[in-house]
């Protein structure tokens, strides 16, 4: 579903990703692990076509979108949705209008379609009711929750999230991560999230990667990764500050 | 033994001086290279600003020329940039057009061309002050919220996610403002040039001159040319000011100082480029006329 074939990215004369590469089976929610400014978010955005890498390939559905134009991406963002970080929910508009953003603009759909659709994603996300609130009345887990309606919207066939539970409590990480499993039960969706939250991977991750020095240095279920031979994913998984990691890297 | 150690320390001393001498080098390698590193750094930054602005009107013209165009959104924006700056748009131009009727005006009584003062006046309404004026107004006020609008935007990903969701943020937030700034910002003017012209009659009138004189005079030397004229330099003012705003809201990076940053530099090149370019606008619509003198 989504593969990455020796991808590269460069900016400002730093590395940041090298010859990465990496496969997303469809229906599987793939957790990469990393440290903070190990290039996570990166890899996500050179998945979702929102940079473009310095050299290999983005396959997205046997497409290779690394080489299309910005005309031509959009038929493929249509179908990823995306998480973001701070949810980046558009705070001049409602959470209707947030959730309804993109069906106004790629379907044809009424207004009594398009209000079935919104209704139906915010009841997933456990939000009912709360169409008339603005950005700025939700709390940072409601907004994630409202980014992920948003996303799951125009009926994705791949989601990505961005450090889906950074920022929030234990209980609403956990419900955050709940979410993403019924997404992928409930939607058939392919998910792939970068995040250094242990027990979100450890709650709906099929498989993680561990992203470090630009590239994947392992890879396996959650239950391989918590005994990996490798020092680095020992580390990260134990959360030691002892290791090959250091924290000026 | 002391002729090895008379030798070691004229060593060091070597050494030392060697080091210092590097050090001087080194400073004055500094300083001589600055000019040009500093004039490097600018001349990149002009380019690259003048090569991110032109590709962003190009995107921009390209939507609107296909018809891609929120009429919603295009409303809404005419009403902030239009409607909400006509009251500041108003103040500021009457203002000056009064205190232009208060010297010319004075000069004119005392020297006995006072029947002209509607000419001058109305003359620097229309070409200059009307247009001008109305474009700084405006870019204190639409331009610096345009950018620091798309630069909050870009810093907490809001641009990101409408790429994600397959629309571009040159179609969903530069086409409406600009469209808005095109239409706007000449129907402004009209109005500035109105309420600047009446303001001067009041201080004229005031300070001795003749109202039919002020108004005869307005009629007769101000052509609709030079009206037309001073409308068709807003159009580019407004180009300006958008496209200005949206690039550098547009490359904000770095949070609150960055937007911050965007911002201020949205207003200091937009009026800047909005003073060069009136000259070179003037030069080529009134440089050869004398209408007037």
């Amino acid at each position: 579903m989504i593969r990455a074939i020796q991808l590269s990215y460069r900016v400002g004369g730093r590395t940041i990703l090298s010859h990465l590469d990496l496969e997303v089976k469809k229906g599987e929610t793939l957790a990469v692990m990393g440290m903070s400014g190990a290039g996570k978010s990166t890899l996500l955005k050179c998945v979702g076509g929102l940079i473009r890498p310095t050299l290999g390939q983005v396959v997205i559905d046997g497409v290779d979108i690394a080489c299309l134009k910005e005309s031509e991406l959009d038929a493929v963002r249509i179908k990823i949705g995306m998480v973001f970080q701070y949810a980046a929910l558009f705070d001049s508009l409602n959470v209707y209008e947030n959730v309804s953003f993109g069906l106004r603009r790629h379907t044809g759909m009424s207004e009594e379609e398009i209000a079935e659709v919104v209704r139906a994603r915010l009841a997933i996300v456990g939000l009912p009711r709360t169409e008339q609130l603005m950005p700025s009345q939700l709390s940072g887990g409601m907004q994630k929750r409202v980014g992920l309606a948003r996303a799951l919207a125009l009926n994705p066939q791949i989601v990505l999230y961005d450090e889906p539970t950074a920022g929030l409590d234990p209980i609403t990480s956990a419900a955050i991560a709940d979410l993403i499993v019924k997404a992928r039960d409930e939607l058939g969706v392919t998910s792939l999230l970068v995040t250094h939250d242990i027990q979100t991977i450890k709650r709906v991750a099929s498989r993680a990667a561990m992203l470090h020095g630009g590239k994947i240095v392992a890879i396996g279920t959650v239950e391989e990764m918590e005994n990996h031979p490798n020092p680095v994913v020992a580390q990260f998984m134990a959360g030691s500050s002892e290791g090959p990691i250091r924290i000026t890297e | 033994m002391r002729r090895d150690n008379s030798q070691s320390r004229t060593a060091d001393r070597k050494d030392v001086v060697g080091e210092v001498l590097q050090d001087v080098g080194d400073e004055i390698a500094a300083v001589v290279s600055l000019p040009g590193e500093y004039t490097y750094r600018a001349l990149a930054k002009f380019f690259d600003f003048i090569g991110e602005s032109s590709i962003l009107l190009a995107r921009t013209w390209a939507f609107i020329l296909r018809g891609r165009i929120d009429l919603r959104d295009t409303v809404n924006q005419m009403a902030f940039i239009g409607v909400a700056s006509l009251p500041i748009v108003l103040v500021t131009v009457a203002f000056s057009g009064a205190v232009l009727a208060l010297y010319t005006s004075q000069l004119g009584v005392k020297w006995g061309f006072g029947s002209y003062t509607g000419g001058v006046i109305g003359l620097s309404l229309a070409r200059e002050l009307g247009p001008v004026l109305t474009a700084v107004v405006v870019t204190a006020r639409a331009g610096s919220a345009i950018a620091a609008e798309l630069g909050t935007m870009k810093v907490t990903e809001q641009i990101d996610a409408l790429r994600a969701l397959a629309v571009s943020p040159v179609q969903y937030l530069v086409v409406p403002r600009l469209i808005a700034a095109i239409v706007m910002l000449p129907l402004l003017t009209v109005f500035a040039d109105i309420v600047g012209a009446t303001a001067g009659y009041v201080v004229a009138v005031v300070n001795g001159v003749a109202g039919g004189g002020y108004v005869n005079s307005l009629r007769t030397q101000v052509l609709p040319s030079d009206v037309l004229m001073g409308l068709i330099k807003t159009l580019f003012f407004a180009v300006v000011i958008v496209v200005v705003g949206a690039q550098q809201g547009l490359r904000a990076t770095g949070g609150a100082t960055g937007v911050g940053r965007s911002t201020t530099g949205a207003v200091v090149i937009s009026i800047v480029v909005i003073y060069i370019l009136n000259f070179f606008l003037a030069y080529v619509m009134f440089g050869g006329k004398t209408a007037f003198l």
